[in-house]
């Protein structure tokens, strides 16, 4: 997984290249909650459109986040997720925590 | 001077095509044993290496990555729970049938078991929320395929069986 970032008027965006599944899991948590800990930021968006797989462990680890930036009152939106990321974020509702924005 | 046997080393990956009771060429039948360590490494490469064993059935990308997601929880659910992180022996079989565009999927490992197989198979039931798991993998797989079958006995292992058709359009 690679993750790149950039600050832009108090939104953190974040862009996911890669796979997020059990071999990605670990690593992608911790340079996430990096992120998230060293940036003071009103919301977060995560562009999605370099993430090629993803599965029901990767909700885990973006719920994780929803679940650290929430007690915080940052709000989580995500962008451009690939079919399969589409798909799977329907399956299980993820939508309704972290709204699609175009 | 005498050939060194060599030592397949834990996480090393053994790869069977198996054939057939009887050999055809011209059978629609098609079958492949993967049998891999739970090792984190190895779901990523189990779920390409089905995926591509499907490809003679003409899948769609959508269909394509429906069976890379299932097998990717089937063999997760293996690692994190069957073997809860200890290692241990992932066995996938795959039979793809070119005649009825039909692909049956068997994931099993001989780890801990399931206690209860109707709450396991529950949206957002998991037995490890301190370690994030989102309790979705039963649901993504009841979702992405046309079937899901569980069987599971305490201390001796779970199966969980898949299957799909491929409408080869």
């Amino acid at each position: 997984m690679n993750i790149k970032y950039q600050v832009a008027n108090k939104v953190l965006h974040i862009y996911l290249n890669g796979e997020l599944s059990e071999g990605t899991a670990q690593n992608t948590r911790s340079s996430l909650d990096n992120l998230i800990d060293s940036n003071n930021m009103v919301s977060v968006v995560f562009h999605l459109n370099g993430l090629s797989f993803m599965d029901s462990t990767g909700i885990g680890v973006l719920i994780g986040r929803y679940k650290k930036l929430k007690q915080r009152m940052t709000d989580v939106y995500v962008k451009e997720p690939t079919p399969q990321v589409e798909k799977i974020f329907r399956a299980t509702g993820l939508f309704d925590i972290m709204p699609k924005i175009s | 001077m005498s050939k060194k046997l060599r030592v397949l080393k834990p996480n090393e990956i053994k790869v069977k095509k198996e054939i057939k009771e009887k050999p055809s060429a011209s059978s629609s039948l098609n079958k492949m044993t993967l049998i891999v360590d739970a090792h984190h490494h190895n779901e990523a490469f189990v779920r390409s290496t089905v995926a591509a064993f499907c490809v003679p059935l003409n899948p769609s990308i959508e269909e394509i990555n429906d069976i890379k997601t299932a097998v990717s929880e089937a063999v997760t659910n293996c690692a994190v729970h069957g073997y809860e992180g200890r290692g241990g022996e992932i066995r996938v079989e795959c039979v793809i049938d070119t005649a009825s565009n039909f692909v049956h999927i068997t994931v099993s490992d001989r780890g801990i078991g399931i206690d209860n197989i109707d709450e396991a198979i529950q949206p957002l039931f998991t037995t490890k929320p301190h370690f994030e798991r989102s309790g979705m993998g039963f649901t993504v797989m009841q979702s992405f395929m046309d079937k899901l079958e569980v069987k599971s006995e305490k201390g001796k292992g779970t199966t969980i069986e898949l299957f799909k058709s491929i409408a080869n359009l």
